[in-house]
């Protein structure tokens, strides 16, 4: 997902604390910054959030490589404007993830070193106009998958800014698609481009959900933690039974060739990504992870005079009032 | 001896767990702790609330009415923020 494989951190804490702390969230109370949490969920909480912030971040990259080349100027206003959600999604994103004791400048750092991740999915390419489409259809549908039932997990910040963003996401997924509308039925050049965009989108789309976690001692904690909902599995027959439909409907075939209905568990069945693939993504060999760091580190060390100049302003008018006063 | 005015609070109130704290009003107090108790007693007669804050009024720095128009307008022309502006037929499901 926007956080992909999140390892639980072990807490030593006494275990009377640790009973009341999950009575609570079992009672469905929400904790908030400043009351008694587990060290182990502090922590883990950091990784989520933080890597759920860069990955808001590092997805305006493949997006604005198309807005100064968007077919027309409606287009490149809807682009651009979504755009500039991922960037405020981003930014309720760290100031919850701030009140768990880090602070902004650190979770950057951590970005631009590689100790933090953001989702394997903006590693790939943005090769066409059609790209633009099945951006919005699959992978913000892929984020509203897990973002929805995260409006109620257990930390007050988190699920605060998740019923914020989701209010967002619709007119995300809706512009994409209706992207999508117009390719499939206009030429048959620009319906082979979203055919060709669906092809390459697809099966990184089903990685976003992260390997199958059913097992994982990981996934156990933090489900019970209500950091996490639902099983990877879960969310992602939920994203293929909802997005096959679709498909059809654009005419449009899903690349998968085993793909069927089953009607006993009355939802498809479908091939697995190529998790081979996904690893070496995570691990920085995906075709983007260079340009997308470097464009990110490049970001931030340009905008070092501006910000420094920001800061010598806003001293200068402070040293004005007290003169003033 | 020298009359000082009490400085004044604004008071925050969570209603219930996992909302966001509300400004429900403001009182005068001496301190910090004083302003959280007295808008105990102001504002949570009846159990309004899980959690209190309080900021000093002077802390706060609002936009000034005459700013309205060019804060705000330029969000009217852009319809297509609303997931409305998209014509997505129903067969495909909700999105
Ligand atoms: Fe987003
Ligand atoms: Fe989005």
């Amino acid at each position: 997902m926007y956080a992909q494989m999140i390892k639980s951190e072990s807490s030593n804490d006494d275990p009377q604390a640790l009973a009341e702390f999950q009575a609570r969230i079992d009672r469905g109370e929400r904790i908030e910054p400043k009351e008694w949490m587990p060290e182990g969920y502090r922590k883990t909480l950091i990784r989520q959030i933080g890597q759920h912030a860069h990955s808001e971040i590092v997805g305006q990259l493949p997006e604005g490589n198309w807005i100064t080349r968007a077919p027309t100027l409606e287009r490149k206003q809807i682009l651009l404007a979504k755009v500039q959600d991922e960037a405020g999604h981003g930014l309720y994103l760290y100031s919850a993830c701030e009140t768990l004791g880090v602070t902004r400048d650190e979770l950057f750092e951590k970005l631009h070193s590689g100790a933090m991740k953001y989702s394997s999915i903006f590693n790939y390419p943005t090769l066409t106009w059609a790209d633009m489409g099945a951006i919005g259809w699959l992978v913000d549908g892929a984020a509203i998958m897990n973002q929805v039932p995260l409006q109620r997990t257990s930390y007050g910040p988190y699920a605060r800014a998740m019923v914020r963003i989701c209010k967002e996401e619709s007119f995300h997924q809706r512009q994409g698609y209706s992207i999508m509308m117009k390719m499939a039925q206009g030429t048959p050049a620009q319906k082979e481009m979203a055919q060709d965009a669906l092809n390459r989108f697809w099966y990184p789309s089903l990685m976003m959900f992260g390997p199958s976690d059913a097992e994982s001692v990981h996934s156990t904690q933090n489900m019970a933690w209500k950091i996490k909902i639902n099983t990877n599995d879960e969310l992602r027959q939920r994203f293929v039974n909802e997005t096959v439909p679709q498909a059809e409907y654009l005419g449009l075939t899903v690349p998968d060739e085993h793909l069927r209905w089953n009607d006993d568990k009355q939802g498809y069945d479908f091939s697995e990504p190529d998790w081979d693939e996904f690893f070496e993504v995570l691990k920085g060999n995906g075709p983007c992870n260079e340009e997308r760091l470097g464009a990110r580190r490049k970001a931030w060390d340009d905008g070092q005079w501006f910000r420094e100049g920001l800061s010598a302003y806003a001293d200068k008018q402070a040293t004005r009032r007290t003169a003033a006063e | 001896m020298s009359k000082k005015e009490w400085p004044l609070w604004e008071i925050f109130i969570r209603g219930q767990h996992g909302l966001n704290h509300r400004h429900v009003g403001s009182l005068h107090a001496p301190d910090a702790e004083m302003a959280i108790n007295n808008a105990r007693d102001v504002y949570t007669r009846r159990k309004e609330g899980v959690s209190i804050w309080v900021v000093p009024s002077s802390a706060i720095t609002a936009s000034s009415p005459s700013e309205k128009g060019p804060l705000f307008d330029p969000a009217e022309d852009k319809v297509y923020r609303h997931p409305t502006f998209y014509d997505i037929p129903d067969e495909v499901g909700h999105m």
